[in-house]
């Protein structure tokens, strides 16, 4: 692989943040730790959505990516709120401990 | 080596141990710092793939808006009283060799993979042609995002919010 950049090397870096997303989301013993792993993988995502649409020429790729980027932080923030409300009553935020619907 | 390929090297390493740090750090607060840098790394790549609605959405966004959520969910779930705030990982070696071995065959697959290409990749403001998208093409999806966001807003703040309890009139 050349040193010269192109699609190759954004869609590489993509992956590996995906591979670093998906380490973070698996690992984590605190909600917000999980959150920021499904953060990472978005991102990767839309990384390599917007490479394809530079490189390929055409604009969907960038609409995409644009409503990736608008549910990712809709999701969050639902993530987040529901976090409090648990946080409320459990006065913990690891997931070890929300483990209520276990028998 | 052009100016291009060396502001990606760069970008590239600032998002990735930016990413590293995020995913392998043992204190939380570390983690949502440099989701920050992660953030304006991918920022930065935007740029340099000629998606300056994209780099600027992105910091609105997810610098503006998720960060600061993040950071306000760290810092409020935190015991009061407890001044190290750790985040151990359950089983951190076989996560790095599972997830390493996937991100390997990943990059892998897509660096060895001859992709169509446009010759010529095109170097031009993207705001107006997403406008004529969102509005065209995209037209469906654009007002069911609408409404989806409205949903959210209102459902975060039910979700959220701490319900007060009457008081119980005795006998």
């Amino acid at each position: 692989m050349n040193l010269t950049v192109g699609l190759q090397h954004f869609l590489v870096v993509a992956a590996l943040l995906f591979g670093l997303g998906v380490l973070c989301l698996l690992t984590r013993r605190h909600v917000v730790g999980i959150l920021m792993g499904i953060e990472l993988i978005l991102n990767a995502a839309n990384v390599n959505l917007v490479a394809f649409s530079h490189y390929g020429g055409n604009m969907g790729g960038q609409v995409f990516a644009i409503f990736v980027i608008a549910l990712a932080a809709a999701e969050a923030a639902v993530a987040l709120a529901i976090l409090l409300a648990i946080f409320q009553t459990l006065k913990s935020s690891d997931v070890e401990e929300m483990a209520t619907l276990k028998q | 080596m052009t100016v291009f390929d060396i502001a990606f090297y760069i970008l590239a390493v600032i998002t990735l141990g930016s990413g590293a740090v995020v995913a392998l750090s043992r204190n939380i607060v570390h983690s949502a710092f440099s989701l920050l840098g992660t953030f304006l790394g991918v920022a930065g790549l935007y740029v340099l793939l000629s998606a300056d609605f994209m780099a600027a959405a992105q910091l609105l966004v997810y610098v503006g808006g998720v960060m600061v959520l993040i950071l306000f969910a760290v810092m409020l779930t935190n015991r009061i009283g407890e001044v190290e705030l750790t985040n151990t990982s359950k089983g951190i070696l076989p996560g790095l060799l599972l997830c390493g071995a996937m991100a390997v065959i990943l990059a892998y697959t897509v660096a060895t993979t001859s992709w169509e290409t446009v010759a010529e990749p095109a170097y031009r403001s993207t705001a107006a042609l997403l406008g004529e998208a969102f509005l065209r093409q995209y037209l469906l999806p654009f007002e069911v995002l609408s409404v989806l966001l409205l949903a959210v807003l209102i459902g975060a703040v039910v979700v959220a919010t701490k319900e007060l309890k009457s008081e119980e009139e005795p006998g």
